[in-house]
C-alpha cells in the first residue's frame, strides 16, 4: 500500500515524464495541473495511462475531473487503492 | 545514377541541416527508408528516400547546411537481379509530378515515399542507431560518424561516452572529404527563435497570397460524445479514444467526398490531393507549432487514428517526424478547444487551400424539433482559399463534416 507521500511522488513523477519541462518544485498542489503545466488531453490521458500501469489503479473517464490537481489526484488514488484493497482480499 | 536532395520539409523551409547519416556508400536502400536525420529550423525530421538504390557517394557532411534542393547523396540503380518491392498500401506517385510550390523548389509535395516501419528495415543495409541528443551533438562538434559507434546504453543506445571513446579511439572517419562544419546543434533558445522566423514567414507568405473566407458551424456533438463514453467504458486505458479523434475522423471523410478543400493552390491552379493526408496542429511544450500529416486518415479506423495521433504528438515533441509527414499534409485541422476558446479563424498553410478549426465543446441552450433543450455544442469554422473554392462549397463541407458527427458509429 502506497503512502500519501509515495501517491504524491509518483503523481509528480508522472506529470514530469509526460511533460519533461516541468520543475516538480514549482507545481501548486491546489492549482489545476492542465493550466498551470500547459497539459492537454492527450498528455492528460498519457498520465492516466502511466498511473494505471504503475498502480493498477483504472480510472474510469467520468473521475477525470477529480483529479484536476495534484492535491485531488493524491486522495483520489488513495481513496481508489484503499477500494482495490478491500475488494481485493 | 539518380541524385537525393535536401527535400522542402513544409512550405516554410528554406534550408536544411544533416545532423546524422543513417546510410554509407554501397548500402542498399529501398524507397521510403530513412537516410538521413535533417534539422530544419522548426525540427529534426528523419528523411526518407525517395527510390531504392545503391548510396553511391554522399556529398554533404554532417553538420553543413544546405538549401532544399542541395544534391545530398548520389544513388545507382539497384542490380537488375534485385526487385524493389512496392510498400503496399500506398499508391505509386502520379506521373507527371505537380510542381513545386514557389517557396520549396526542388521538392514536390504531391509524391510521399511510402513510410517504412522503422522496424521493416532490413538490417545491416539501413542501421538506425538509437542516439541520445546529447550524444548526436557530441559526435557532430567531434566529427564522430554514428553508425559506426557501438552503444552501451539501453537496447544499444549510443550515448555521449561512448562517442567520446569512438573519437578517441581514432581520428574521426567522415564519408566525405570535407571536414564537419562547427556544431549543428541548437540551443533551445535558437531552436525557438528559428520556429518563430519560420512560422512567422509562412504565415504572412499565407495572408499576403491567399484570399481567406471564413465560415462557421455550431454543431450539436452530443451523439459522438455519448457514443464515445460508451465506447470508452468497454475499453481499457490504453485503448481509450479521445473526442478529437472523432472530429479528426469526421473532417477525413468529409474532405473524401469534397476534394476542393483537401489538396494544394500551386502555380496559379489547384491540384487535389493524392489522398486525404490531415495535417494535425500540435502545439509545442515551450512555444511554437507544427502540422504534421496523418496519412489517408479517411481510411483509417478511430483506433487508428488515435494510435496515430498519440504517435505523431510523442514524435513531434520528440523531435522525430519524417520527412514523408512534413511534406505532403493536404488539409489541416486545429483544436484549440483544449484552450478554452469558442472557436478559432485559422490561417492556411500554403500550400494547401483550407483549414478547418475547432473550439470548446461547451453545454449550450439549443433548439431542435421544436424543444430547448440544453446540448454539447462545438463550433466547427473553415477558412478556405478563395482561389480554390467558393463559400457554397465550404458551407457544403462543414455541414458534410456535422452530418458525419451525427453518426459517430460510421466513423
Amino acid at each position: 500500500m502506497n503512502t500519501e507521500q509515495d501517491l504524491r511522488a509518483l503523481v509528480i513523477s508522472v506529470v514530469c515524464q509526460i511533460a519533461p519541462d516541468v520543475d516538480p518544485a514549482a507545481i501548486d498542489p491546489d492549482a489545476a495541473l492542465a493550466e498551470q503545466l500547459d497539459i492537454d488531453s492527450m498528455d492528460f490521458l498519457n498520465i492516466v495511462v502511466e498511473i494505471n500501469t504503475r498502480t493498477g489503479i483504472e480510472i474510469p473517464e467520468r473521475d477525470y475531473p477529480k483529479l484536476s490537481t495534484l492535491n485531488d489526484a493524491v486522495s483520489y488514488l488513495s481513496r481508489a487503492q484503499a477500494l482495490l484493497a478491500g475488494t481485493g482480499t | 545514377m539518380s541524385d537525393f536532395v535536401m527535400p522542402s520539409l513544409g512550405a516554410d523551409m528554406e534550408a536544411g541541416t544533416v545532423l546524422e547519416w543513417y546510410v554509407k556508400p554501397g548500402d542498399t536502400v529501398k524507397r521510403g527508408n530513412i537516410v538521413a536525420l535533417v534539422d530544419t529550423s522548426k525540427a529534426e525530421i528523419e528523411v526518407e528516400i525517395f527510390e531504392g538504390g545503391v548510396i553511391d557517394e554522399l556529398l554533404v557532411p554532417v553538420g553543413e547546411r544546405v538549401p532544399v534542393g542541395t544534391v545530398l547523396a548520389t544513388l545507382r540503380p539497384m542490380p537488375a537481379e534485385v526487385a524493389v518491392p512496392v510498400p503496399p498500401g500506398r499508391p505509386a506517385p502520379p506521373t507527371p509530378a505537380p510542381p513545386a510550390p514557389a517557396i520549396a523548389l526542388a521538392s514536390p509535395p504531391a509524391p510521399p515515399p511510402a513510410p517504412v516501419p522503422l522496424a521493416a528495415a532490413p538490417a545491416g543495409t539501413n542501421h538506425r542507431p538509437r542516439v541520445s541528443p546529447l550524444a548526436r551533438r557530441a559526435a557532430a562538434q567531434l566529427g564522430v560518424v554514428l553508425s559506426e559507434v557501438s552503444g552501451s546504453g539501453p537496447n544499444g543506445a549510443i550515448t555521449k561516452a561512448d562517442v567520446e571513446r569512438a573519437r578517441s579511439a581514432g581520428p574521426p572517419v567522415l564519408p566525405v572529404e570535407r571536414p564537419a562544419a562547427p556544431a549543428p546543434a541548437r540551443e533551445p533558445g535558437d531552436r525557438q527563435a528559428a520556429m518563430r522566423e519560420a512560422i512567422a514567414a509562412l504565415m504572412a507568405r499565407s495572408k499576403r497570397e491567399i484570399p481567406h473566407y471564413y465560415l462557421q458551424l455550431e454543431i450539436d456533438i452530443g451523439p459522438a460524445i455519448d457514443w464515445l463514453h460508451d465506447a470508452n467504458l468497454q475499453r481499457p486505458v490504453n485503448d481509450r479514444l479521445l473526442p478529437s479523434v472523432l472530429l479528426l475522423s469526421a473532417v477525413a471523410r468529409a474532405a473524401a467526398e469534397m476534394p476542393e478543400m483537401n489538396g494544394f493552390w500551386i502555380d496559379g491552379a489547384f491540384r487535389p490531393g493524392d489522398g486525404v493526408h490531415l495535417g494535425v496542429a500540435i502545439s509545442l511544450r515551450g512555444g511554437g507549432l507544427i502540422a504534421p500529416a496523418l496519412h489517408d486518415t479517411d481510411k483509417k479506423s478511430l483506433d487508428e487514428i488515435m494510435a496515430g495521433v498519440r504517435d505523431l504528438v510523442q514524435r513531434a515533441r520528440a523531435g522525430r517526424l519524417r520527412s514523408s509527414e512534413m511534406s505532403d499534409p493536404t488539409l489541416t485541422v486545429t483544436n484549440l478547444g483544449e484552450r478554452g476558446v469558442d472557436l478559432v479563424h485559422g490561417v492556411i498553410y500554403p500550400p494547401q487551400v483550407a483549414l478547418v478549426g475547432f473550439g470548446a465543446v461547451r453545454d449550450r441552450p439549443w433548439a431542435a424539433d421544436g424543444m430547448l433543450g440544453v446540448r454539447p455544442i462545438v463550433v466547427a469554422t473553415l477558412a478556405a482559399d478563395h482561389r480554390a473554392s467558393d463559400g457554397h462549397a465550404g458551407g457544403r463541407f462543414l455541414t458534410l463534416i456535422e452530418r458525419q458527427l451525427q453518426r459517430p458509429e460510421n466513423l
